[in-house]
């Protein structure tokens, strides 16, 4: 493992995080610290006050905050993926530079996908932690793990797609008209119930749905996790596979 | 071995997927071990198709391509081992220091980190970079970054070193501190592959070149050669007033042993130009300015292709 080509590719990504770990990791928790906080203490209270029946008696807090920690990952993984990979794969990109080297357009995709999957999980731990702090349930060992699979059916699509766009603009285009709307609707911050039903069937076919109600299983120990798994699981793979074409056909013209 | 070949090349054609552009219709060329080679061609002659099919990063879509004796399409990953590659753009990366760079690079070719070190040592001396060793690339000059990417290049020792219009974009004291950096590298024996469009460049650095034009290589052998082959030994350019060049050439025809019209000035090709100005003197036709130089490439590409090199 030590040295594969996907290794070293591994390695240059984490070579550059060294210089800037340190800002990530007060983001990654000054974040859900703060959104907990307003949340929980401040809205939490009004919705709690009404023992909405919609939340089964569920504190709002605990609702609340596993449906933003797969939420936050899909942000985490949006970031990592969409723009440091359409830089990467320009004329003067690091793709550019690696691809001379024995490195092949697989190993490069599986370097980077690895350091994706580590921004990710490490985001997800210091948020398991915060929640923790709150004194909201759920176990770190299981919560990690489905955030990073939620942040991972996002990443990998989008890092396979995003090698070979062509501008920028459209990077900023998918920001606004998917992810956005994604994290307003997928059942974040109330009960997809709410929605007219309609827009119920659209909004759960949506990866952050799933991961929503994945790491709220989890949390609260309702319903079983397996369709979500495999749901994210399969959108993760299908990235995988698109991703290997596309890394090689565009760095490799 | 003084004759090894390392490179082949027969029937070379790139068609690039989109747009379906011969970029490269069919080349022959062989490149020996300890020379330098350069493919010499405006922008769009296919040039850098051609360094990107000889650095494993594209495949042809015809003919054939042996380098050190092996097949791109099956072992591109071995071979690209033993190359080194300046691309046209810098691809060092800017948010890393110098020594950074020079270290991800090695770990991407498999070095260990005790030789790194030591090749990271002498690289930096070379590239003239030893009180920048500790600094952010965004922070270095052009020339400094393309020093850089040189002598990056260079970290696996390849045997073959592939430069991509290495002075595109420099300032003139920039290229001449990298041409003197080449110049000590091929004196070690390294052998170079460059494209250009320079011709100063070309006739600085190759042994042997061939020229480029729309994806066919016009004619091939050394600067010397191709100038005694295309050219006369001197050239006297003669510029009149705009829009009269043609008119005012066609007195003097008979003068040239060939005459070339461009649309600022025209060019008569001939063995003496002193002898010449003086004989178009003569003649009672006056130009603004008149200059006697020496045949250059430029010369040559001009005669092959029709057209000049940088438009």
């Amino acid at each position: 493992m030590g040295d594969t080509l996907a290794w070293r590719s591994f390695s240059y990504w984490m070579r550059r995080y060294r210089h800037t770990w340190r800002g990530t990791i007060v983001i990654s928790v000054a974040n859900p610290f703060l959104f907990l906080l307003a949340m929980g203490a401040g809205l939490g209270g009004l919705v709690d006050q009404n023992h909405s029946a919609y939340l089964h008696g569920i504190p709002y807090l605990d609702f609340f905050a596993p449906g933003l920690l797969a939420a936050a990952a899909m942000q985490t993984a949006v970031t990592e993926s969409a723009r440091p990979v359409h830089t990467a794969g320009q004329p003067s990109g690091s793709y550019r530079a690696a691809a001379a080297t024995p490195l092949r357009p697989d190993d490069i995709f599986a370097g980077h996908l690895l350091f994706i999957a580590f921004r990710i999980a490490i985001s997800a731990a210091a948020f398991v932690l915060v929640m923790a702090l709150f004194g909201i349930p759920g176990s770190a060992l299981l919560l990690v793990p489905a955030a990073l699979l939620t942040g991972l059916a996002f990443a990998v699509p989008i890092a396979a797609w995003a090698v070979g766009v062509d501008r920028p603009a459209k990077l900023n285009a998918f920001f606004r008209f998917v992810v956005m709307p994604l994290y307003m609707f997928s059942g974040t911050f109330f009960p997809t119930s709410q929605l007219p039903a309609w827009l119920r069937p659209v909004v759960e076919l949506s990866p952050l749905w799933h991961g929503v109600a994945l790491c709220r299983t989890i949390a609260l120990g309702t319903g079983t996790p397996y369709v979500h798994v495999v749901y994210l699981a399969v959108l993760a793979a299908l990235g995988v596979l698109a991703g290997r074409r596309r890394y090689r056909r565009h760095l490799h013209a | 071995m003084a004759d090894e070949i390392l490179v082949r090349a027969s029937g070379l054609v790139k068609v690039h997927p989109m747009g379906g552009v011969r970029a490269v219709d069919g080349i022959d060329f062989e490149l020996r071990k300890g020379e330098a080679f350069g493919f010499l061609g405006p922008n769009g002659a296919g040039k850098s198709s051609t360094m990107r099919m000889i650095g494993c990063v594209s495949t042809p879509s015809a003919g054939e391509l042996r380098i050190f004796g092996l097949d791109p399409a099956t072992d591109g990953a071995r071979i690209r081992a033993r190359l080194g590659v300046v691309p046209q753009e810098d691809t060092v990366d800017t948010e890393l220091t110098v020594r950074e760079n020079l270290y991800i690079y090695g770990r991407y070719f498999g070095l260990s980190r005790a030789r790194i070190r030591e090749r990271t040592a002498g690289l930096l001396e070379f590239a003239q970079l030893e009180d920048k060793a500790s600094e952010q690339v965004g922070a270095l000059s052009g020339g400094m970054r393309r020093r850089l990417t040189i002598a990056r290049s260079l970290i696996n020792e390849p045997e073959i070193l592939l430069l991509d219009e290495p002075t595109t974009g420099l300032d003139p004291q920039a290229r001449h501190v990298l041409w003197d950096r080449l110049f000590r590298l091929k004196q070690e024996g390294v052998t170079l592959i460059l494209t250009t469009h320079y011709m100063d460049e070309a006739e600085q650095l190759c042994d042997r070149l061939v020229v480029m034009d729309r994806g066919r290589i016009a004619d091939e052998g050394s600067p010397r050669e191709l100038i005694e082959r295309h050219s006369t030994r001197e050239v006297l350019e003669l510029r009149f007033p705009p829009g009269e060049q043609a008119i005012r050439a066609e007195k003097v025809t008979d003068i040239a042993e060939r005459l070339e019209v461009l649309p600022d000035r025209v060019l008569l090709y001939v063995e003496d130009g002193e002898a010449a100005l003086a004989a178009v003197h003569a003649r009672g036709v006056t130009p603004i300015t008149a200059l006697v130089r020496r045949a250059t490439l430029e010369d040559v590409f001009l005669t092959l292709t029709g057209r000049t090199l940088v438009d």
